[in-house]
């Protein structure tokens, strides 16, 4: 029962974190149609600069220079390249998302190099004990860090100027200009918000008990990939509920592993993907999607 | 209406019953009151289809102006020049001006022209079916600071109390009429100078498309002038001081909505009236007693 415990928790703060990647990847699809598969190098960017700058400037500093590097780098690739890519389809342009990922990770894992670089943080190794459960200290801050994001998050959303314009922009491109929203804006902020949130991510995916950053932490974004598409590409809660899936279910699956021998090796991180298909069969537009409401 | 735009600025004028060639330049091409729309020799094309040609069109500060047309005539396209949503469309516009108030709005991109008071009301009132009355108010004055968004939020509420009664429903489970009074509602949250109006009156019974009416009247009253795109041609002319006829994306017919209204021409092909008839001209009456308007919006399909 311990293990079981231990491994929720571990798997709802692993979740939380990935619900952090799933919800830039949402934000971005709901203010531009677009599916970003650059997503996991805007996090790799955020990490390695924490990872660089923080024997130079200390954690707190390096950690608010990756934010900002990867937002940055964010708002970058959508300003240089998505905005002049007056290409129909916005099939198209998740492809020419893929092709900027492609560049932006061969250059990163090859400064990177074979190296594992840790961050810096306070953190380090320690664990909380609560009775019988013991806990890494990183994912408790990961677990409040995220829940708190999501939460201020998912308020902007519903209250804030910046978030009706977002909404109105998601849902009616055309008639959100015809209102005064001005659409590169919306999408440049969405790009921004997405790497910051990516940066904040990749740090707690590169800390304790992971070693640090090294060339697979972008397949570990990947996961978020399942989380958003199963919780429903266009809708922040299903980003939530879509990274807590994943999160728990790779945990478990790979705590439980040697129960588990008979699904063969890796299953922890094939798992995410197989509850994303079986989720899809079920609900073809994710658990919280909206399908195209009928408009007269 | 005092300043009148000259004769000549809204393409041919009318003479009787006679529909002329299009005119290529305005002649005498008299200012408009400061502050007006003023549109000259506008060609608009969707990739090789010419939708627009050679189109002059006014609006003078305060006045209500109407656009009539059948379908494809190329109203709705008029209006996205205005409102810089060509490019939504992949259209654009390859000749001729769009300005207001004196300065340029062609080439100038949709958010800034809400900024510089010209907001349109879109066909099909496109509310944002996802969000809440409020919200879609609220999305409307996005484009403008804060301080006037209040002033214009309790005119709007004025203007349609229903919309405050149902400020927290989705506007996608409003009924159409009230998806109008909304689509309205949301354009007036910027306070603009000029609203461009895109067939409001469209699948609306007739007593909502008389509300409707009367409303865009009240708005024009408060000082917003306004440029109606209307098959209604009866209710059209009954609300313009001047009106246009658009055939083919050409300005066929333009001058005072009561003089069209009373033209054989526009009598007999936008408001389904047989030979001339010695009532009163359509534009004089905008009154309770509809019974004509329904009977034209009727015959219009016919014309
Ligand atoms: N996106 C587009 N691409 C190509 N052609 C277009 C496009 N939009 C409109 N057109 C063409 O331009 C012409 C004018 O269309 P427009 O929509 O302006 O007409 P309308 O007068 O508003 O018609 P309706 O009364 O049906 O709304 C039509 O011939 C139409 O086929
Ligand atoms: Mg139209």
């Amino acid at each position: 029962m311990a293990v079981f415990l231990e491994l929720l928790v571990n798997g709802i703060s692993v979740g939380a974190v990935y619900a952090l990647i799933a919800l830039g990847f949402v934000v971005i699809f709901k203010a531009t149609e677009v599916v970003n598969f650059t997503h996991a190098s805007l996090l790799l960017a955020g990490g390695y600069v924490i990872a660089r700058l923080h024997p130079l400037i200390g954690f707190w500093a390096a950690l608010a220079a990756g934010i900002a590097a990867a937002a940055l780098v964010g708002a970058l690739v959508e300003f240089l390249i998505l905005r002049r890519a007056h290409v129909g389809s916005r099939g198209v342009l998740a492809i020419v998302t893929i092709g900027v990922d492609i560049l932006l990770t061969t250059e990163l894992t090859r400064r990177i190099g074979t190296e594992v670089l840790a961050l810096g943080d306070p953190w380090g190794d320690r664990v909380l004990r609560l009775g019988p459960v013991t806990v890494a200290e990183t994912r408790v801050v990961a677990l409040a860090v995220a829940a708190t994001l999501i939460v201020a998050f998912l308020l902007a959303f519903k209250f804030t100027g910046w978030g009706v314009a977002m909404r109105a922009a998601a849902e009616d491109a055309e008639t959100a200009a015809l209102m005064g929203v001005r659409l590169g804006r919306v999408s440049l902020s969405a790009w921004a918000v997405a790497g910051a949130l990516a940066a904040v991510a990749a740090m707690f995916l590169c800390v304790f008990p992971t070693p640090g950053l090294d060339r697979g932490t972008a397949a570990a974004a990947m996961k978020a990939f399942p989380a958003a598409i199963l919780g429903g590409l266009d809708s922040t809660t299903g980003a939530l509920a879509g990274g807590l899936i994943v999160g728990v279910t790779e945990t478990l699956m790979s705590g439980y592993q040697s129960e588990l021998a008979f699904l063969g090796r890796g299953i922890g991180d094939a798992a995410p993907f197989l509850v994303m298909i079986v989720i899809l069969l079920l609900r073809p537009s994710g658990l919280f999607g909206t399908k195209e409401p009928a408009r007269v | 209406m005092s300043g009148e735009a000259g004769p000549g600025t809204g393409g041919p004028e009318i003479e009787g019953a006679e529909i002329e060639g299009p005119q290529i330049a305005a002649p005498g091409a008299a200012d408009p009151k400061a502050g007006g729309l003023e549109i000259r020799g506008l060609e608009v094309r969707y990739g090789p289809v010419r939708a627009l040609r050679g189109v002059h069109l006014a609006v003078p500060r305060g006045a209500v102006a109407a656009v009539l047309g059948a379908n494809g005539a190329g109203k709705t396209t008029l209006l996205r020049a205005v409102s810089g949503t060509l490019r939504f469309h992949r259209g654009a516009i390859t000749s001729g001006t769009v300005a207001f108030g004196g300065s340029r709005l062609d080439g100038v991109p949709a958010a800034a022209v809400v900024r510089r008071g010209v907001v349109q009301v879109p066909e099909g009132r496109r509310v944002f079916a996802r969000m809440t009355v409020a919200e879609n108010l609220r999305a409307g004055a996005l484009g403008v600071p804060g301080r006037r968004a209040a002033a214009a939020r309790e005119r709007v509420l004025e203007l349609f109390p229903v919309l405050a009664e149902r400020a927290h429903q989705r506007a996608g489970l409003l009924s159409g009429g009230e998806q109008q009074m909304l689509a309205i509602g949301r354009a007036l949250m910027a306070g603009p100078s000029l609203l461009l109006l895109d067939e409001p009156t469209l699948g609306l019974a007739p007593l909502m498309a008389a509300r409707i009416a009367d409303t865009v009247r009240q708005i024009n009253a408060q000082g917003t002038s306004v440029l109606l795109v209307e098959q209604n041609a009866a209710m059209a002319l009954a609300l313009a001081e001047r009106a246009y006829v658009l055939e083919v994306g050409e300005v066929t017919l333009s001058g005072p909505a009561a003089e069209l209204a009373a033209s054989d021409e526009v009598r007999r092909r936008y408001l389904g009236i047989g030979a001339p008839e010695t009532d009163r001209p359509v534009g004089t009456d905008p009154g309770p007693g509809h019974e004509r308007h329904e009977r034209t919006r009727l015959a219009r399909w016919t014309a």
